[in-house]
């Protein structure tokens, strides 16, 4: 009873990040490379993007506030952190990247600082919620996950 | 490892991103191909065991006799792009043969041209995707038919350049198909995912 009401909520809560528009289809394409030999494959993923982009987005604030004129060096750090965004299917992180671009494009400094705070912020809500989804994917077990919504 | 008893094709994949890298290797194994990643185009040349113009080597690593039937590279990397990587593969006498795919999260039609026009088999747009995989095999049997003369390339040259002849004309061919083809196909892309249903097609755009 308690195990079908988990996987209930997995599903759901999955559900709800693909309709608020935080995955897109990349995730499903994640979970699809899941089999027995690597059954955790997108937890592993997600854990290094995680891993990886915090260590951008300290480099783009530490860029921000020392060498705000350096917009390649900004739009570089923000095409590697938009290009993992995307592989991973973060949607609306992506999205911001892309703002966050045409500021530097425009070479609109307070712009850049602006749209990085959302970024920022895009960032920190997609790591708690794919984190809870994760702990609770985890404790559904792998054997009995939620079939994938393709 | 022991030899598999069936054709597994070694793929060297080049990505600086490291996530990028998890997810192509994993793309690659499901699809049972051997990989190996590394993150520069510089590594890429040091496996393939060209380390300088001069002192070349056939397309086996210096370590195993690996031989590698596709490169997949990214295209934008710092210090050696994808497509500066492309040209070194294609200009070395040993390596030109193995077919090359570039991959990039830009879908920008002068840069497809050009990695095509520079013998780029073919061009992936990121995120690369299991579909994506099945592409890759035609351009790995033609590198493979076009072994028996890396072989012996080196005891005769003569026969060497006969077939690079008529190689170039056939990739010649397939490039302009290809354009056409991948020109296309960032557009279609998204469409062509999009069996699924009306829904998902919204989902993209």
């Amino acid at each position: 009873m308690e195990h079908s009401n988990l996987k209930r909520l997995v599903t759901s809560m999955k559900q709800n990040l693909f309709d608020q528009g935080y995955l897109d289809e990349q995730f499903y394409e994640l979970e699809n490379l899941e089999d027995d030999i690597s059954p955790n494959f997108v937890e592993e993923v997600v854990n290094t993007y995680f891993k990886h982009s915090s260590r951008l987005m300290t480099n783009i604030e530490r860029a921000l506030e020392t060498n705000p004129g350096d917009f390649h060096k900004l739009d570089s750090y923000m095409q590697q952190f938009k290009g993992s965004s995307s592989s991973i299917g973060a949607s609306k992180l992506k999205n911001e990247c892309l703002q966050f671009h045409e500021k530097c494009e425009q070479e609109n400094i307070e712009g850049c600082r602006r749209s990085f705070q959302k970024v920022k912020s895009e960032h920190g809500i997609l790591k708690q919620k794919l984190e809870a989804y994760f702990q609770l994917l985890r404790q559904v077990g792998p054997g009995d996950r939620a079939t994938s919504s393709n | 490892m022991s030899v598999a008893t069936e054709a597994q094709y070694h793929v060297l994949a080049v990505d600086d991103s490291l996530i990028d890298r998890k997810l192509i290797e994993r793309l690659l194994k499901t699809s049972s191909y051997q990989v190996t990643t590394v993150e520069s185009g510089n590594k890429a040349l040091e496996f393939l065991g060209l380390h300088d113009e001069q002192r070349e080597s056939p397309s086996v690593s210096p370590n195993n006799e690996i031989e590698v039937n596709l490169i997949i590279t990214d295209y934008c990397m710092p210090g050696m792009t994808g497509y500066d990587l492309l040209k070194k593969v294609k200009e070395s006498s040993s390596l030109k043969d193995i077919p090359v795919v570039i991959m990039s999260s830009e879908n920008v039609p002068s840069r497809i041209n050009r990695c095509l026009e520079e013998g780029a088999e073919e061009f992936f747009l990121k995120p690369v995707q299991l579909s994506d995989m099945k592409r890759l095999r035609p351009h790995i049997l033609k590198g493979k038919m076009k072994e028996p003369q890396q072989q012996q390339q080196q005891q005769n040259n003569k026969n060497k350049n006969l077939n690079n002849n008529s190689n170039n004309n056939n990739s010649k061919n397939n490039n302009i198909k290809l354009q056409a083809a991948t020109k296309e196909k960032p557009l279609m892309k998204g469409y062509l995912k999009k069996e699924q249903g009306l829904d998902s097609l919204m989902a993209i755009v």
